[in-house]
């Protein structure tokens, strides 16, 4: 009886963790090893794939390449501080100042542009930021402006595309840390002759520090490892990391190069959140609990 | 003795009903003052209005003279220990017990001192950079207490610090708190449900029920001298009887029957009691015949209730349905009692409270 309850458990737990193996082995492993490789193969004059450093040396030498890059990194880390300059109000408001059934509603209509799909999301930031779009028609109709505003395909209307497909995934870690903030903390704090201020730099921010951490992992991966909203929002001066990589790929064929560029790319994301994490006191298992 | 606290026809209304109803009382300098009442009573309202989380509907909260109307918590000079506490648990022991003085912008050397001594004075030396979720029920409850201390109010409110502690940790704590404020002199508040807390610390307790204080004295005089009949069934165990109407109407009638049929003497001639309160601690086993003064009837032991000092007797009245619980103090005078046994019982009349 027991061995037979011990051979059920095994079967069941090898069930559940194939898929799992499955999908990191030939999603995530072997497409990863295969660049890897192929960032240090250059073709040579016969045609043969040699290894090289050429792919990376090719970034460092040409100008555009690396200022593009140290710009994807400088708006992605800008933000996501909006990210959370808007979203920690909106976090907390919906925690601790209003109630549980406004707060359902309230997430309801911040979940509902997740369901269209960052795409059309974009599509209709373009409607609203046109030159004859929405908010311009609407100006120069009240006569505040008599010439439209060039907001759209400036750095403004990427930041405010990437900023709206991304806030949410900082709100919700921010609730689930605030809503098990005692209100008595706040209360021991004000009793402790903290003012407004004090309670919100020494007690709430330092409290909600996990979930902000989580929050700013999960958006700073998202911007800057997007491609929609820098390509179809940003201008011609916005250039974002991730166009160079698919131009890479699709324009101009050269998959060795794309490959270093993407390696490059995991390797920036990660050693900035590996510094914020050492900068912020977080550990990453905390973080992810 | 100067009045530190006083608080004058205090109500607050909330929509539909009245948490605290027209409450009158003052607490001496340095006196170590207790709300005791069941939970919903209003008791926690009462506190935080006096803390300034909660505003009066009416009335007033003076504190060394002055009125508090208006008054922000931070600026009145009480502090609270929290039901859980609320210690930080972002900080480490000395950076809780440090926050408060922190605010006031005091010097990093006073506020070192400060903190080194309170901590000598709750005894945890060496605890200072703990983190407080490490630390045991008992040693949290210390932080609590030090950081609130630490900022010298001129009254500590403690809203049932000892609640979250098991039975013998708080009975530790309870003697504690009491040293500790003998020691420090600050003025305590302190609310609870637990009757034996409020007794065994209290300079003086009030018992609270439905927004309103039933009585305010000593433990001693709450215990021995209910000036109410909810304060008679609430505060200690007791035995309750009702009393038949039409016996309790009529002045000439010289006797009192209990619903269960039980015949007593009345103990008081002129007033029509209701309901009688005897503590089982008050009876006396086998009494003298020669006592004055004291009702005698025999009873039949049901069950034994065995509770070491506290060990009590399940027995019935004879010749009625009365139950009744009988203290059996533990000594070899007693040790041959058994179930079924007839007893001799005395009470001293001055013992039979009636409302």
């Amino acid at each position: 009886m027991m061995q037979n309850n011990k051979n059920n458990f095994n079967i069941t737990f090898y069930l559940l963790i194939v898929p799992v193996l499955i999908w990191l082995i030939f999603m995530i492993v072997i497409p990863h090893v295969e660049m890897f490789i192929s960032s240090f193969q250059v073709e040579n004059d016969e045609g043969d794939m040699v290894f090289s450093f050429g792919n990376y040396i090719e970034f460092f030498s040409q100008k555009i390449y690396w200022l593009t890059f140290v710009k994807t990194a400088a708006y992605s880390i800008g933000v996501t501080l909006l990210a959370f300059i808007i979203a920690f109000p909106i976090a907390f408001y919906l925690t601790k100042v209003t109630s549980k059934k406004n707060a359902g509603f309230l997430m309801l209509l911040l979940l509902i542009p997740l369901w269209v799909g960052e795409l059309v999301t974009v599509y209709g930031w373009i409607v609203l930021l046109g030159d004859h779009g929405v908010i311009n028609h609407f100006l120069i109709t009240i006569g505040i402006i008599n010439e439209p505003l060039n907001m759209l395909y400036t750095n403004f209307s990427m930041v405010v595309g990437l900023l709206y497909m991304s806030m949410l995934f900082m709100v919700i870690p921010v609730m689930s840390t605030l809503q098990s903030l005692d209100d008595s903390l706040i209360e021991a704090a004000c009793d402790l002759g903290a003012s407004k201020w004090d309670i919100f730099i020494k007690i709430i921010i330092p409290y909600s520090m996990p979930g902000i951490t989580s929050g700013a992992i999960i958006v700073f991966m998202l911007v800057i490892g997007d491609y929609l909203a820098p390509n179809l929002l940003g201008g011609k001066n916005s250039l974002w990391f991730t166009e160079q990589i698919y131009n890479n790929f699709l324009q101009t064929f050269n998959w060795n190069e794309g490959a270093a560029f993407g390696f490059l790319l995991l390797m920036l994301s990660s050693g900035i959140i590996w510094v914020a994490l050492k900068l912020s006191g977080q550990k990453l298992e905390k973080v992810g609990a | 003795m100067s009045k530190i606290l006083e608080i004058k026809n205090l109500s607050k209304h909330f929509d539909d009903f009245t948490a605290v109803n027209n409450v009158n009382f003052s607490v001496e300098e340095g006196g170590f003052f207790s709300i005791l009442g069941s939970s919903g009573c209003g008791k926690t309202t009462l506190l935080r209005i006096i803390a300034g989380f909660q505003q009066e509907s009416e009335g007033d909260v003076i504190i060394r003279g002055q009125s508090m109307k208006g008054i922000p918590p931070e600026k009145r000079p009480v502090n609270i220990v929290f039901q859980n506490l609320a210690l930080f648990p972002m900080m480490n022991v000395r950076e809780n017990i440090a926050f408060g003085l922190k605010r006031q912008k005091l010097k990093t050397a006073d506020i070192n001192f400060k903190i080194n001594e309170m901590l000598e004075r709750v005894g945890l030396n060496g605890y200072e950079n703990k983190k407080v979720t490490d630390l045991s029920g008992g040693q949290r409850q210390r932080v609590a207490i030090a950081r609130s201390l630490v900022m010298n109010p001129s009254i500590l409110l403690l809203d049932e610090p000892l609640g979250a502690l098991d039975r013998k940790l708080r009975e530790h704590m309870k003697v504690e708190l009491k040293l500790l404020q003998k020691e420090i002199g600050t003025t305590f508040v302190y609310i609870t449900h637990d009757q034996s807390e409020a007794l065994v610390m209290s300079d003086q307790v009030a018992v609270m029920h439905d927004g309103q204080f039933e009585q305010i004295d000593t433990p001693r005089n709450l215990y021995k001298n209910p000036k109410t009949s909810f304060v008679a069934g609430f505060v200690g165990d007791t035995n309750r009887f009702e009393l038949q109407s039409r016996f309790g109407d009529s002045i000439k009638c010289d006797s009192i029957i209990t619903k269960g049929g039980w015949k007593l003497k009345r103990p008081d001639a002129s007033v029509t009691p209701e309901i009688l309160y005897m503590r089982p601690e008050a009876f006396i086993l086998n009494p003298d015949n020669m006592m004055n003064d004291i009702e005698q009837f025999e009873v039949t032991i049901k069950t034994i209730l065995f509770d070491g000092s506290n060990t009590k007797l399940s027995t019935m009245v004879n010749g009625s349905n009365e139950e009744l619980l009988i203290s059996l103090p533990q000594n070899a005078q007693f040790d041959g009692i058994v179930e079924g046994h007839k007893l001799n019982v005395g009470i001293h009349r001055n013992d039979i409270k009636c409302f």
